[in-house]
């Protein structure tokens, strides 16, 4: 037998951070060594207190040829934006 | 530790009106600074170049932790022990963000691995010189170190992005093990007269080997000037050595030892030293597997993946009898 040990993308929460963040990837046999792994690679100077692992294989990513009909639209709508209300100086904050 | 012999593989710079589109907008996007992604179209010499340069590189911080792991056992006191071993590990977590990154060029880590331990794909020169005392491991952190900084400052505006926001992490701890191994050098040099000898050796043996890190002169790098328009490569070879020697010289005076050069002089003129370059007869020798020690690091590399290949195996065939046996579970 021989296979090459999957992939895996590695995501972190720093200390006090709020969300986790992509940091990295490596490979590991599964989902376990791949956490230890991660905690000794990417964690070795308190850089984070959580991690996510995933297989890379499982990730589906937006192609950059679509970044015009993906996000292109969004540009037209100043609607959705919160200034494009006129809320009255009387009124006050708001 | 760095790639230091890149063959790029275009067919030398092509002129605007030579290009096809893509390649046109390619270009455009690399000199209005943005940075490329693995999804983006790229020209093929681009993607095969840094392959080479990041597997090379890569390939050098797995090498580049046998000449120091050499000394583990036998570091002088538990302190230095537990640096050297801190620093060795960190080196593998280099390799490890290196060949992540070089991945996402579509290349395997399997791969890359082979094509290092059957001599196709290279690593840094400077590995193939022994490390003979303790000083040398003080010299390779100050020196060795310091020459791959020099080299991978400028490489954290690289234009493709993977590889630059590794280069972020590993600058970050490599400027820590320069300071580990000048502190070293400073302990001897400070030391006894045997100590001080024995620094001064390592400094012997290192500095022109470091020199060569920066890769061959500017007129004989060929491949430079496509590297440097795709912004691969920052600054010309000989550009960096000037840097480092310029930056090096006042430490080495500072820990009283003697840089083995007698053509090293201030040049006013220039605002830099004036120095002897290296033996490059050697340097193409080392290059080519002739060094001191190429065939034993070549060795250790390829008895290491041979030897393991029953632990790979088994860890893998573990895997997939707890997955199978989750997935009867469920």
């Amino acid at each position: 037998m021989k296979t090459e040990w999957p992939l895996w993308e590695i995501f972190i929460r720093g200390q006090h951070g709020l969300s986790h963040r992509h940091v990295g990837s490596l490979h590991a046999p599964d989902a376990e060594m791949a956490i230890k792994n991660a905690r000794d690679v990417y964690t070795r100077r308190n850089e984070g207190v959580s991690i996510w692992v995933v297989e890379a294989a499982a990730i589906t990513a937006s192609s950059p040829s679509d970044k015009g009909p993906m996000y292109e639209p969004s540009e037209s709508k100043v609607y959705r934006h919160p200034s494009f209300y006129d809320i009255p100086d009387d009124v006050g904050a708001m | 530790m760095y790639a230091q012999m890149v063959k790029s593989t275009g067919t030398g710079l092509k002129s605007a009106d030579e290009m096809s589109a893509e390649e046109r907008a390619f270009q455009a996007r690399i000199d209005a600074g943005e940075k490329i992604e693995p999804k983006d179209w790229m020209p093929e010499g681009y993607r095969k170049t840094l392959i080479r340069q990041i597997g090379q590189h890569a390939h050098s911080e797995i090498v580049g932790q046998l000449p120091e792991g050499n000394w583990i056992t036998r570091a002088p006191t538990l302190e230095r022990k537990a640096i050297l071993l801190a620093k060795v590990q960190d080196e593998a977590g280099h390799g490890l963000y290196l060949y992540c990154a070089a991945e996402t060029l579509g290349v395997s880590r399997d791969e890359m691995t082979e094509m290092l331990l059957d001599g196709r794909m290279k690593y840094s020169s400077i590995f193939n010189y022994p490390t003979l005392t303790w000083a040398d491991m003080g010299a390779v952190g100050w020196l060795v170190d310091g020459a791959a900084i020099m080299n991978q400052v400028p490489l954290q505006r690289t234009s493709f992005g993977p590889y630059s926001r590794a280069m972020i992490r590993v600058c970050k701890e490599e400027s820590f093990h320069q300071r580990q191994g000048f502190d070293i050098m400073m302990k001897m040099a400070q030391g006894n007269a045997q100590q001080k000898a024995m620094a001064q050796d390592a400094l012997n043996r290192f500095w022109y080997p470091a020199l060569m890190m920066f890769g061959p002169s500017d007129k004989d790098s060929v491949h430079s000037a496509q590297s440097m328009a795709w912004k691969i490569k920052m600054n010309t070879n000989d550009e960096l050595r000037q840097k480092f020697v310029d930056q090096t010289v006042p430490q080495a005076e500072y820990l009283g030892l003697t840089v083995p050069d007698e053509n090293l002089k201030w040049n006013e003129e220039k605002g830099g030293y004036d120095f002897s370059e290296p033996d490059w007869e050697e340097f193409f020798e080392v290059i080519k597997g002739n060094g001191p020690c190429n065939t034993d690091r070549l060795a250790a590399r390829n008895k290491a993946w041979d030897d393991g290949a029953w632990v790979r195996e088994g860890m893998m065939a573990h895997a997939e009898k707890k997955r199978a046996r989750k997935m009867a579970a469920e």
